[in-house]
């Protein structure tokens, strides 16, 4: 892996997280994605827009991880959730709550954080 | 348009074998795939290779001719890559192949090297299935991803961690008397719920194995069967394949898989059953809740019902529709890119008697295989039938 060349898209819509404008591309039947998409995959439209991302989501499940990959060695236990933002969900880590009090539907607002183990940005939830 | 037949099969032991090279894996099986078949390696024209980390594990790529070579075969040889539905995904081309008449004689397999390269780089290996943007970045590995699927179907349906336990005990059971099998020991309900976390609600018996092995399988036309007097009576009737987004983020259901269900759909339309006609299957456990989402997608089971079939003694193999009377991946072991082959050739030695839980089945004339790929963003089903 070239560390040092950006994911594209990827990494723009993290910057846009970090300076708190977080969008998804939404599709004209509301069908909500991440970037990069040129296409709704549901729907096969092409006309994507940029949408604001709500502030806060719920949590719509979660686990917390034991055994990590070597990339989270050193942030083992940590919580992974996949998030609920309405027309589109996001995957996350939890932080700034204790990992036995997480719970589906709790409310979350989104930033970007490190990794422990690489200090890599990482998509954050926390409480709300 | 005719249903090919199974001529042979042949499985490695499943379990730790770090020192053993992937080719040599391979060798094994195959070779004693095409001495079961009692065909003229000559016959064969084609091999589809199901492998999924090859590049990781051995620093290996390529592997189709390399392993076409190991077998001893000079064929146009393909490597077929959809994560843990490789070898599935590797079936389906060959079945297609034999239909469309392009070849009489195709074997098909596949193999895994994993634990040579110890369980975080194999876990993080197999993590690669996922979505890297989306899900890797996020501290996301197998176990976690369905964790995040159990959690959701407690949430959707009930269930619990004591429900998945009876699926472990019962995997663990049926592989007792597998000698294929890497784990061959009883397990209590008490031991799984007590077993260290891996990603909870998903402890250490919820997992299947990181495993070596290889698995073959030697297919044909029934012409070829018929005119070379071949003992295959079992067919391959019903092949399916379907896909889902790969993230699950980006699913509208998180207990489901609907890859599975179109699969299936396919699966026992080209085969003509339904669901009621099956009498036991080899489905994807590589986690248990992975089994009840299979049951589930499979027709056996309403949304939300599969998760007590082990429980209440319906799965087991005294139970009326026994699941994975191998052991699964569960007791049996995953060698990533062999487990496809691995099922179907459980499923056709069951179904011909000679499997050693065939007596769970002793009448069974219909059997079917399910792999999964990813959180199941892609599956294989196909449909076997006993012909005579």
């Amino acid at each position: 892996m070239t560390e040092s060349a950006r994911d594209g898209e990827y990494d723009e819509w993290l910057d846009s997280i970090e300076s708190g404008e977080g969008y998804y591309l939404e599709c004209s039947n509301g069908h909500g994605w991440l970037p990069p998409r040129r296409v709704c995959p549901r729907c096969h439209d092409q006309d994507l827009a940029r949408v604001d991302l709500p502030e806060s989501g719920e949590i719509a499940s979660h686990t917390t991880i034991s055994v990590p990959t070597p990339q989270f060695e050193d942030d083992a236990p940590y919580v992974t959730a996949i998030t609920d933002f309405g027309p589109v969900s996001v995957t996350g880590l939890v932080r700034g709550e204790d990992p036995d009090d997480v719970a589906i539907n709790d409310v979350v607002g989104i930033e970007v954080g490190e990794r422990v183990t690489t200090g890599d940005r990482a998509v954050v939830f926390r409480p709300r | 348009m005719s249903d090919p037949r199974i001529a042979g099969a042949g499985v490695t032991h499943f379990g730790k074998h770090p020192e053993r090279t992937g080719r040599d894996l391979f060798a094994e099986a195959g070779l004693e795939a095409l001495d079961a078949a009692g065909i003229d390696p000559e016959d064969a024209e084609a091999l589809y290779y199901g492998n999924f980390m090859g590049e990781l594990a051995e620093h290996q790529g390529h592997q189709g001719p390399l392993m076409a070579e190991a077998i001893g075969l000079d064929v146009p040889a393909t490597r077929v890559e959809a994560a843990c539905a490789s070898a599935g995904a590797a079936i389906r081309e060959a079945v297609k192949t034999l239909r469309n008449g392009e070849a009489e004689v195709v074997v098909v397999g596949g193999a895994e090297r994993m634990t040579n390269i110890g369980t975080a780089a194999a876990t993080d290996a197999l993590a690669i299935a996922a979505d890297d943007l989306y899900e890797v970045r996020a501290g996301m590995t197998f176990p976690g991803a369905y964790a995040l699927m159990a959690r959701s179907y407690f949430d959707q349906y009930g269930g619990s961690r004591e429900d998945l336990a009876h699926i472990a005990v019962k995997n663990h059971e049926h592989a007792l008397v597998n000698d294929h099998a890497q784990i061959q020991k009883e397990i209590t309900v008490e031991d799984a719920m007590e077993a260290p976390t891996i990603a909870d609600p998903l402890g250490l018996y919820d997992s299947c194995p990181i495993t070596d092995g290889a698995a073959a399988a030697v297919l044909t036309t029934e012409s070829y069967a018929e005119e070379h007097d071949l003992d295959a009576p079992v067919a391959i009737t019903g092949t399916g394949q379907g896909g889902d987004n790969l993230a699950l983020q980006d699913r509208p259901h998180l207990a489901q898989t609907p890859a599975a269900d179109k699969a299936a759909e396919e699966a026992y339309d080209d085969a003509g059953v339904s669901p009621d006609d099956v009498d036991f299957a080899e489905v994807h456990d590589c986690f248990t809740i992975a089994e009840v989402l299979a049951i589930e997608s499979l027709g056996f089971y309403e949304r939300g019902e599969g998760v007590a079939a082990a429980r209440n003694g319906e799965t087991t193999r005294d139970g009326d529709l026994p699941i994975n009377l191998s052991g699964g991946l569960k007791a049996k072991g995953h060698p990533v890119g062999a487990t496809g082959v691995a099922q179907l050739a459980t499923v056709a030695w069951v179904l011909d008697g000679t499997h050693p839980r065939a007596d769970a089945v002793p009448d069974g004339t219909v059997g079917v295989a399910h792999n999964a790929g990813g959180t199941v963003a892609s599956t294989t089903v196909h449909v076997m039938e006993v012909q005579e």
